[in-house]
This record gives C-alpha cells, structure tokens and sequence, in this order.
C-alpha cells in the first residue's frame, strides 16, 4: 500500500499503476477460477458420469490451454486495460470491442455475485453446523463491500491478498489429497467400487462440455491486468501460462479426490454446497473438515476480489473509449485505481448476489465468457495477418499457429451444442440481448466515439491497410 | 442478543461504513480535482518508458 500511496500523479495526467509482476498475474487468473474446482464441474458428473466429467476437464482444458496461448501473445502486445476489449478495437472494430466489452463486464459481474452469494452461504453453513441459525444476508454484502474497498484502494494489495488467499485454497486441495493416502488405494477412497461407465453414453459426456468450462472459466481475464504489470511481455505469458498449469493440476486431483469419495449419482446434484468440501466430510477427519471448509471459503473470496478488479477494468477501459460515457474513464488520482466504475458496478452486483438464483447468474457468466472465447481465434488470424512476426515486437509469440485458434473455434462450436443441450433458452435470450445491445451501440452510440483516437499503439500500418 | 445475531448486525455495520467510506472519497476527488485531470489516463502511455524507469531496469 505504501508503494500505492507513493504513485502520486506526474504533472496533469494520471494513469493505472504499474506495479504488479508475474506471480499478481498468476493471482488474478488463477484467483478468478479456483472457486470452479470446490464448485460447480460438479454437475458435468451429473450429465456424463465420472469418466464424463474427466473427459470434460481434458477436453476444455485443452480449449482453455489455447486461449492461454492466444491471450499471451496478443495481450503481451496489446498491453492495455480491458484486455480482449482493447484488443479486438485493434484487431477487428468498434462493434466487435463493444460487445466483447460487454462480455467481460457481464461474465465477470456476474461471476462475482455468484463468488459473493456462495461465501455468505458458506458463512450460514458453517454457522450452522455450529448449531446456530444465521442469515446470509449480512455476510454476502460484508464480503463484497470488503472487496471493493480494497480493489478501490489501490490494485497491488489487492492481488497481493488474492496471491495469498488463492495459495492457500489450492494447498488445502492438496491436503485433502494427500489425507486421503492415495498411496493405500480403497483404504479411503473407493475408486473400484464408484466409478461406474458413461451412464448417458457419448450425447452425455458432450453435455459434460457445458460444466466442464468450470474448471478453468475465468483464466483468461489475467489479460485485464496488462496496463498495470511493470513488463507485460514478461509477466502476463509466465504468469497466465503458470496459471493454466496450476489449474489443470487442481482440476485432476479434485476429480480423483471427489469420485473416489462421493457416489456419482450424489456428486453429479450436489446442491448443499461443494464437492471438495463434501469429500472431506465424508472422510470422518475433523481437520480435513475444517481446512477445506477454509478452502472453499478462500477461493470464493478470491474469485469476486479478480472479478470486481477485471470488471472494473473493462468497464473503465470502455468508458475512457466513450463506448460508455466518458466520466466512467476516471482514475483515482491518489490510488491509480478506476474507481468510479468499481463504485458503479458495486449495486449491480449486490442486486444479483442477492435477488437472481445462483444457477441463472452462473450461465449468464458462463456463456458470456464463451462468446468471448469464440472471439479469441478470429482476433487470433486476424492478429497475424495484420501484423505477421517481425513487423511488431510481440512478448511472446505462440507456436504451431494457426492449430490452437482452429482447434478453439472447433471446441467452442461443440461446447455451445453442449449448452444448447441443457440452456438452450437462455442461450437464446442471451444472444437477443447483445443483438439488442449492438444495434443501442451502431444507431446511437458510435456517435460520441472518437474514431482516430480508437488505435493506441505505436505499431506500423497493418498489412492491406 | 446472541454472538451471530452481534455478528449479522457487526456485518451490516462495516459494509455500510466502507461504502460510505469509498462514496465520501468519491465526492471529495471529484471536488478537489478537475474533471480534466481524472480524465486524462490514456491507453498505450507507458509510464515506465516515459520516465526513463523501464530502461534503468533493463526493461
């Protein structure tokens, strides 16, 4: 916070603060998505069975391996707030930027609810189990509040905390595998007794895909983070990639861990609370019992403290573009922080943490993130036809292009059968809504846009230009 | 009164006195700072370059 406060503003303009390394970036992405391995890949059991749901995490793994790869390349270069907004306005134009703006702020708004609700509930069973009757309520915005204040002071004790916060969730998941001795097979855990085969064959493990995104959902917004990370070329491939090896560790021992403890049938519509949490239960360990309670705790807490910042992040950036109104563009001159826009989108999220079900906030930010990842390989081709290596200096240049950004295209193609499968309304109304929120943009918007100003880095004229 | 009922209404109380917190500093940036200034962040301005800072670090 000292360093914070020391970033006092040089002459009249002010800007984000450039303080963060690699191991904020690894807290960011990796403090965003932990909270998906305590809860919510889940039910992927519930629509493929076990081997489903590990399917699943191979196979969106893979997806997101690839949009770690295209982000580390494009964000390292493209190093400005709002990540994927700033680089489709380079990439592709206005409209595309606006409603990839539009998918930040919402995915991760409302993946803050969800992260908000889910501690204050966590709150209430904890209490609970104590023997006492508590509202979750009170917690829920307590959590939030103390998020906010501390994104609105300042972002380096804010992902300093997460970094923190977030190690310490993903230890309790390897306390919890290593309390089981997996080195003494069906002491504990029953694997030979509760793995079963796919109970609803291949259609199954396809709509496995939908909740399988909770495993990984959230890495990519590491990018937000590319304005005020002191050598974005170094720090946001080491810490993103860093991240995507962290999370596909957490995403096989919490899978081995969960159905090696927990019947399929039971884990598959776990809606008391997580799954890690559960298998801890069941183990009949007092301390294991309390460390993952810690844990889940931990990672909701650290998954709405990288949301709140990201956010605010997109919806500053949007702002200071006049995509949004202008005053919103505001950096806290003392903090360096947008704080206007995390002032702002505080009661938005209070409202749907607190009036929306969890399960409609949490599709809401599932498929907005996943429009965002079907962004990410036509931004990709258009990046390196634009631009081909040697013309820019690039960060980090990702290999065997263009078979990541084919490969993502593909995945995302089979992920959204796989939503329509079980939301196809909501998909449905979701589209309607950026539809209806492009055509606000085009027709009366894009007047305040300053168009030369769209195009900020010192690059040479792009190739066909 | 019990000790969770004390804490519900302990969490009422801090979230009320941060928000009031962060909308009072609001309301006092935006008084004692031109709107020029808070306005005047822009993308693609490296500070660290711009300083010389970058370069003393080998950046």
């Amino acid at each position: 916070m000292a360093e914070q406060a020391a970033g006092q503003p040089q002459g009249q303009q002010i800007n984000l603060l450039k303080v963060l390394g690699p191991t904020h970036v690894w807290a960011l992405g990796v403090g965003i998505v932990l909270v998906g391995e305590f809860m919510g890949w889940n039910y992927a059991v519930g629509k493929g069975g076990a081997y489903g749901a590990l399917i699943a995490c191979w196979v969106i793994g893979l997806l997101y391996t690839c949009v770690a790869m295209i982000d580390s390349e494009i964000t390292s270069t493209v190093a400005a707030a709002g990540g994927q907004y700033a680089q489709a306005k380079h990439t592709i134009g206005p409209l595309m930027a606006f409603n990839v703006g539009l998918y930040l702020v919402l995915a991760y708004t409302m993946l803050e609810a969800g992260d908000v609700l889910v501690a204050g509930q966590l709150v209430q069973i904890g209490a609970g189990e104590l023997g006492h009757n508590v509202a979750f309520e009170p917690f829920t915005i307590l959590c939030l509040m103390v998020l906010a204040w501390l994104n609105y002071r300042g972002v380096f004790m804010t992902l300093t905390v997460n970094f923190v916060i977030t190690a310490a969730a993903f230890l309790t998941i390897i306390i919890l595998f290593i309390g089981l001795e997996p080195w003494h097979p069906e002491a504990i855990m029953k694997h030979s007794e509760l793995l079963t085969g796919l109970p609803y064959g291949w259609l199954g493990v396809i709509a496995a895909f939908h909740f399988g995104i909770w495993y990984y959902l959230g890495i990519e917004g590491t990018c937000q983070a590319a304005e005020e990370v002191r050598s974005p070329g170094r720090s946001l491939p080491l810490g993103t990639i860093t991240g995507m090896i962290t999370l596909a560790i957490a995403a096989g021992l919490t899978w081995y861990v969960s159905v090696g403890m927990l019947p399929w049938e039971y884990l598959g519509w776990d809606l008391t609370l997580a799954p890690l949490y559960d298998a801890a239960r069941v183990s009949g360990s007092n301390f294991l019992h309390v460390a993952l309670f810690v844990g889940t705790l931990f990672s909701a807490i650290a998954s709405a403290n990288g949301c709140i910042n990201d956010a605010a992040r997109a919806w500053f950036s949007m702002g200071r573009d006049r995509y949004l109104p202008l005053w919103f563009g505001a950096v806290h001159p003392r903090y360096r922080t947008p704080f206007r826009s995390i002032l702002f989108l505080i009661p938005i999220a209070a409202v749907f943490a607190l009036k929306v079900p969890l399960a409609q906030v949490i599709t809401f930010s599932i498929l907005s993130g996943l429009l965002n990842y079907t962004f990410m390989p036509i931004n990709m081709f258009k990046f390196r036809r634009m631009w081909p290596l040697g013309s820019i200096r690039r960060g980090f240049q990702h290999p065997f292009h263009p078979f990541p950004a084919i490969l993502l295209m593909s995945l995302c193609i089979i992920t959204y059968f796989a939503v329509y499968l079980g939301y196809g309304r909501q998909l449905l109304a979701m589209m309607a809504f950026y539809i209806v929120a492009s055509l606000w943009f085009h027709f009366y918007r894009y007047r305040f846009v300053r168009r030369g100003d769209q195009f900020t880095m010192a690059w040479p004229r792009p190739q066909g230009y | 009164m019990d000790f969770w009922q004390i804490m519900e209404w302990a969490a009422w109380i801090i979230s009320a006195v941060l928000f009031g917190w962060m909308f009072i500093d609001f309301l006092k940036v935006g008084r004692e700072y031109s709107e020029a200034m808070l306005l005047s962040s822009r993308e693609g301005i490296d500070e660290l370059e711009l300083f010389g800072e970058g370069k003393k670090k080998g950046h």
